[in-house]
């Protein structure tokens, strides 16, 4: 067979359309809500509250020691049948922000730690709550911590978006596949598909590390 | 035979399942090894050229995402008259693929080790080859088991994808129990807890190859270091640590 670029030019706008609207989408709202579940995973295991604390950690080996594929399946398919039906999108973003969390929790983890002694002292000694202790003095200097970390987490998830496509998500693959299957011509489409990928995940990853070099040199 | 089946009475279907997932998973984790060694050591070569392949192979293997090499492999490849029997297109598509994120383990673990011990080696007169298989290597080896440990872990976690190349895996008989009208949640957990078993075994047989590989060093870790824990990372967080560790 040859390279079609008729054909090439033909698929490449709705590829990138279905890249951006469903690829690029389910990457940020999963990184968020991996982000924010994450940071809450790390405060709760820091907190030490019984039986929660430890329920929390079995849970999060579960998770991290078991495929994303079973488990999106588990919230698309087996959720159903409890009563609770989730669109594709939904199941999707809720399945990779979960296994990122779980992921998180131990990053926000040492992020937490890192944060000087000297800095809780300090908030004791003015009197600051708990809760604004967390949110105004710890969990702001955390964040900054985990920055670098959070853009690795962020390109390997986004990597693992087209396991989206099996829960019938018309991201990127699946798009790239059902034109193929149209045409019975999968070379161009998968091709583009991981050349689209490649164009945006190695940039990134270049940048991001001259990003932690720069924050580590400081 | 309209009886709703239920797990116990998918034992031998998982089972059957269970050896394509495993056979997968070791031809696929040996070809990742070999991928590694290969593409590790072309990557520190002299020879720009070398280098060059090298570096492209790696980045264009961790850069477009697995699942799609997996279907190139399997429904492109055909097209372009090259085709690849199901089952070996998932061993060739996970030793790629983890096999370039093995390649910066085995890179950043080699020039991990100490520059004197390099220089001690040629001091003593030990030819190239003699260096790598006798100083280096089995220094560098201890160094690159946690990562690689991690990097079997998700391969093993990414098996469940063969389902869609229409091999029937594990997660293949799952899905053939909730079409026939299982219980789909007990399956899933079910499949769940199977592969958490697996990944711990994973880290068993890897914590035992550390504690060998150290005890050749002299550097013994103790028996109770091999029922650790680890904990499983992305491939791409897994392979900037070791990156940062030898820098």
């Amino acid at each position: 067979m040859t390279w079609d670029w008729n054909y090439v030019a033909e698929i490449l706008p709705g590829l990138l359309e279905h890249f951006v609207q469903y690829t690029l989408v389910a990457t940020v709202l999963g990184i968020a809500l991996a982000a924010l579940l994450g940071m809450l995973f790390a405060v709760i295991r820091r907190l030490r509250i019984p039986v929660l604390t430890q329920l929390l950690t079995a849970f999060i080996e579960f998770v991290r020691s078991t495929p994303l594929l079973i488990q999106l399946f588990f919230l698309f398919y087996a959720l159903p049948g409890m009563g609770i039906t989730l669109q594709p999108m939904t199941a999707g973003v809720i399945g990779l922000g979960v296994h990122y969390a779980c992921y998180m929790a131990d990053v926000y983890r040492s992020g937490i730690d890192a944060v000087p002694s000297g800095q809780w002292e300090a908030s004791v000694a003015l009197q600051l709550s708990p809760r604004v202790t967390w949110q105004r003095v710890v969990l702001p200097q955390a964040v900054r911590n985990v920055l670098p970390s959070l853009g690795n987490y962020a390109i390997a998830m986004f990597k693992e978006t087209p396991f989206l496509a099996f829960i019938t998500v018309p991201e990127l693959l699946n798009e790239a596949q059902r034109v193929g299957g149209d045409a019975y011509e999968y070379v161009e489409p998968l091709a583009l598909a991981a050349l689209i990928f490649l164009a945006a995940s190695y940039p990134t990853a270049l940048l991001l590390r001259r990003l932690e070099t720069r924050l580590e040199t400081r | 035979m309209n009886d709703i089946p239920t797990v116990w009475d998918w034992t031998g279907n998982l089972l059957d399942g269970l050896r394509v997932t495993l056979q997968v998973t070791v031809l696929g984790t040996l070809m990742m090894l070999a991928i590694a060694v290969a593409l590790g050591l072309m990557a520190r070569s002299r020879r720009l050229l070398v280098r060059g392949v090298a570096r492209v192979v790696i980045e264009l293997f961790r850069g477009t995402s697995l699942p799609i090499q997996l279907l190139f492999l399997f429904f492109a490849l055909p097209l372009m008259g090259i085709r690849f029997e199901a089952l070996f297109c998932g061993v060739l598509a996970f030793g790629l693929n983890y096999g370039a994120y093995g390649a910066e383990v085995v890179r950043g673990s080699i020039n991990a080790v100490p520059k004197p011990q390099w220089e001690a080696a040629t001091a003593l007169n030990l030819s190239a080859w003699q260096r790598m298989t006798r100083v280096i290597w089995p220094q560098a080896i201890p160094l690159m088991i946690p990562s690689m440990n991690n990097l079997f872990i998700q391969l093993l976690k990414s098996t469940p994808l063969l389902y869609a190349i229409s091999l029937v895996d594990l997660m293949n008989k799952g899905e053939a129990f909730r079409l026939a009208g299982g219980n789909a949640t007990a399956m899933y957990l079910t499949l769940m807890v199977i592969y958490f078993v697996m990944a711990y075994a994973v880290t068993l047989l890897s914590n035992m190859a550390e504690v060998i590989a150290k005890a050749r060093l002299g550097q013994h870790a103790g028996l109770r270091s091999v029922f650790r824990t680890t904990k499983a990372e992305p491939a791409d967080a897994a392979v900037d640590h070791v990156e940062v560790s030898s820098r």
